[in-house]
């Protein structure tokens, strides 16, 4: 026992600690349990008893991440993404695996090892990529879709792979799965064999589909809210448990599971019981990754693993760079998807993990290249920010106008039609305005287009594509895009080049108000205000007070809540963040006295000024308290 | 005399007399114009704000179409909310006594019909009552309407006259060049009795 805590107090610690640090430059988790295991592993010495079984037990992480994958496998996005899915997504893998296959063999490996190289090459890191698209607001842009085509296309990739792996190492190389084996397996005759591999994968199937959801829902019944993730995790170690005693890859199953849930009633509540041990198994993967570096194989084979690493990332620029272009991908979306995706990923590890397992690849070999993924991985970053320069250089050269969208001039521009914009332009058009429209997502776009507005893609911070919308004339902009910082740069550009225009801008909260006060907005809208004062304002409805005394209460919530705002812009500071702020927190605290007084329950303040109007010359003697009104019983009586 | 005209118009974009006569009277210096419906659009007035005003000029003009023999519901909420107990009336109120107001209406109906035999069955400043007295009991002078009748169906010059009669009255006003005295003596006035009040 004491054993065991002192196992669990490193590893987690190791993770914590690595995974924040790794985090806060910018590397991502991957990376940041990596080195954990490093810690663990080479530098402490600390891993060596239990890592075995550990092992064992974190490659559940990889079965639940496809379950998962599996769950997620939603028919209508793949359907959309089909072309760039199956077109740009397949011909990446099959190209990468051709070129590494050949540079492998002709760097003397056998062709099997080889292959397995192609594999582990041909996959990007779905994790880093995804969180590093995400972070930058990336994620729904043309270059990040793309991205996010390939990454899916890859982790489906993944399971085939994993099926091959047996077969091109051959059975007798295998020493052992790791997974508790297909021992009985292998004295039954070839067509009982394959007859049972087909029944296995039958059950799954069958029980997935016709047995999921009655149990899910008898134990829903029950309300045992551990239950049900008991059930959950029942789930993923069953299939792991057949699957390996017919042999198959238990990751296999569970992807096939998971897209059989997939459809299923039950699937956002299993995501979220499988997805924290997910996190935490695969960490524990990458954590023993880590922790099998060997120090010295890294001293003696630096130049070995620096200039692999290089080819690596060369050889999938040089795959993925014509691809995005055929694709049409271009411009500075297709330099992101390029670069974005030029590293190795975590399935990589996996793969050559289980060509250790399977005798491919000699330990040291399987260490060499666990250093260059992780390498590689550990490049992403500064890949991103290499994209980013070349975006630059191209603006400057004004390279990137092919794939942008040339704008129509107008006297409204409407920047951004998500969940805001779309309201604003149905209102205007509704009144026989016709704004441009842009907006970065071409999907986006392309629909708004169907109903016959002007609208174009491009992204609306690039101070040339406003320009070219008519700025210099226009009478007004508004500012609809949920990117606080982005719309600050909008708007400060925008005022600077058309000093007269009026601009309309959703602001994300409080001090992004002050901020585009600053860079000279003249209309702010908090984009929650409104929709919260009005469910307020429902609730007091529901309460039982009368919709009149609503409507005027919140009337004087609102002008207070704005008149507070006013007063506190001259104690916001730009460089001081609001909570290490006193005075602004003074101010905050002081906005109108009023609103504070009616949360403390005596709502003097507030109270007077909403029943200010239509008293009686001596009403103070006849005032009624609001609380015993007697209008619930007059409303029954309507 | 310092000059201030609430406007209230809940339709602007249908009435082409009194928005004609309220953009006339926006460039007039030294008039203090306030379009209450922009101003107020959810009906929330701010009552200190009205109550400033009120206090910072001497003639109070209230401009509107006349809908239902009464003011449009927002000037009504003005009056209900502004003129407070402790302000425009009762003991410590009277802030507003020795000032004068004037209503310049435009009716619908014709001047035939505010007859005693007419379809409303009384003269039109009968229906201003309700404003006559609330001035009263305030402590201001309430001094005969500047009407126009049958605003719907005028002919183009009468309709022009009335437009252009409106800052010319606005200015004799603030110039004091108004003849208060002798408007005292008519029960109502339009823009053929301008030349007698107005000095030039």
């Amino acid at each position: 026992m004491e054993g065991l805590a002192f196992y669990a107090l490193c590893y987690l610690a190791a993770a914590v600690l690595a995974v924040i640090v790794s985090q806060r430059i910018g590397l991502g988790s991957v990376v940041g349990y990596i080195a954990a295991g490093v810690l663990i592993g080479p530098v402490f010495q600390i891993s060596v008893a239990g890592s075995g079984y550990l092992e064992q037990f974190s490659e559940f992480g990889i079965v639940m991440m496809l379950f998962l994958i599996g769950l997620e496998i939603d028919p209508q996005m793949v359907w959309r993404l089909r072309d760039k899915l199956l077109g740009l997504g397949g011909l990446q893998v099959v190209a990468t695996i051709a070129a590494v296959t050949a540079a492998g063999v002709g760097l003397g490996f056998s062709w099997q090892q080889s292959l397995l190289f192609g594999f582990v090459a041909a996959l990007s890191s779905t994790a880093i990529v995804l969180q590093t698209l995400e972070e930058k607001g990336l994620l729904r842009s043309d270059g990040g879709q793309a991205s996010f085509a390939v990454l899916l296309f890859q982790d489906l990739a993944v399971i085939p792979m994993l099926a091959c792996i047996p077969l091109i190492a051959g059975s007798g190389l295998g020493s052992s799965s790791g997974h508790g084996g297909a021992a009985f397996l292998a004295e039954l005759p070839g067509w009982a064999s394959a007859i049972l591999t087909l029944a296995a994968v039958g059950v799954v199937v069958a029980a997935a589909h016709f047995l999921s959801r009655p149990v899910f829902r008898t134990i829903a019944l029950l309300g045992l809210r551990e239950v049900f993730t008991a059930a959950a995790l029942l789930v993923v170690v069953g299939i792991t448990v057949l699957m390996s005693a017919v042999g198959l890859s238990p990751a296999l199953g569970a992807f096939l599971g998971g897209v059989v849930l997939a459809n299923s009633e039950f699937k956002h509540e299993l995501q979220n019981d499988i997805e924290p041990f997910k996190g935490l198994l695969l960490g524990l993967f990458f954590m023993t990754i880590g922790a099998k570096i060997d120090p010295d194989i890294l001293l003696a084979n630096w130049l070995t693993v620096a200039a692999a690493t290089f080819c690596l990332i060369i050889i999938k620029a040089l795959v993925l760079l014509p691809l995005a272009w055929f694709f049409n991908v271009r411009g500075p979306a297709g330099w992101l998807f390029t670069l974005g995706l030029a590293q190795a990923g975590e399935f990589g590890f996996v793969l050559l993990t289980i060509g250790g397992d399977r005798g491919l690849l000699s330990p040291p070999t399987v260490s060499v290249s666990v250093l260059i993924i992780t390498f590689s991985m550990v490049l992403t970053p500064l890949l991103f920010a290499l994209s980013n320069r070349i975006v630059v250089m191209l603006d400057r050269r004004g390279g990137h106008r092919r794939n942008a969208d040339q704008p129509d001039q107008g006297t409204i521009i409407l920047a951004g039609v998500g969940r805001f914009g779309q309201i604003v332009n149905r209102m205007l058009l509704a009144n026989g305005h016709k704004p441009v429209v842009l907006d970065y997502r071409a999907d986006v776009v392309d629909n708004v287009r169907k109903f016959g507005v002007k609208s174009f893609f491009g992204d609306a911070g690039r101070p040339d594509l406003l320009d070219s919308a008519g700025l210099a004339h226009a009478v007004l902009l508004i500012v609809a895009i949920d990117d606080p910082d982005r719309a600050t740069e909008i708007v400060s550009y925008a005022r600077r080049s058309n000093p007269g225009i009026q601009i309309i801008v959703r602001a994300y909260d409080r001090l992004h108000h002050y901020k585009l006060v600053d860079a000279g907005a003249d209309h702010i809208v908090r984009e929650m205000f409104d929709g919260s004062v009005q469910a307020a304002g429902m609730a007091l409805e529901a309460l039982g007070m009368h919709p009149y005394e609503v409507e005027k209460r919140k009337t004087v919530f609102v002008d207070q809540d704005i008149a507070g705002l006013a007063r506190m812009a001259t104690l916001v500071e730009s460089d001081t963040p609001a909570v290490n702020n006193p005075d602004f927190i003074a101010g905050f605290n002081d906005i109108g006295k009023v609103i504070e007084n009616a949360m403390m329950g005596y709502r003097s303040g507030y109270d007077e000024m909403v029943t200010r109007g239509w008293n009686a010359p001596d009403a103070a003697s006849i005032h009624v308290p609001s609380d015993t009104h007697p209008r619930r019983t007059a409303r029954k009586s309507e | 005399m310092r000059v201030l005209v609430l406007f209230a118009h809940p339709a602007q974009r249908k009435s082409s007399i009194n928005t004609a006569m309220a953009a006339s009277a926006t460039e007039l210096e030294g008039v203090t114009f306030v379009d209450l419906y922009a101003e107020y659009p959810r009906f929330s007035i701010d009552v200190d704000r009205e109550q400033r005003r009120l206090m910072e000029h001497d003639v109070i003009l209230f401009q509107f179409p006349v809908f239902w023999y009464s003011t449009p519901a927002l000037l009504k909420q003005w009056q209900d909310l502004v003129l407070e107990y402790g302000f425009a009336y009762g003991p410590q109120g009277k802030k507003l006594a020795g000032k004068h107001t004037m209503a310049c209406v435009t009716t619908g109906g014709g001047i035939s019909d505010y007859t005693e035999d007419g379809g409303n069955r009384r003269v039109f400043e009968q229906f201003l009552y309700p404003l006559e007295q609330t001035a009263t009991l305030c402590g201001m002078e309430y001094l005969p309407p500047f009407i126009l009748y049958s605003a719907n169906h005028l002919a183009e010059e009468a309709a022009q006259l009335h437009i252009r009669s409106y800052p010319r009255l606005l200015t004799a006003l603030r110039d004091d060049r108004f003849d208060i005295p002798a408007l005292r003596l008519l029960p109502t006035f339009g823009s053929f009795n301008l030349p007698d009040l107005v000095r030039d």
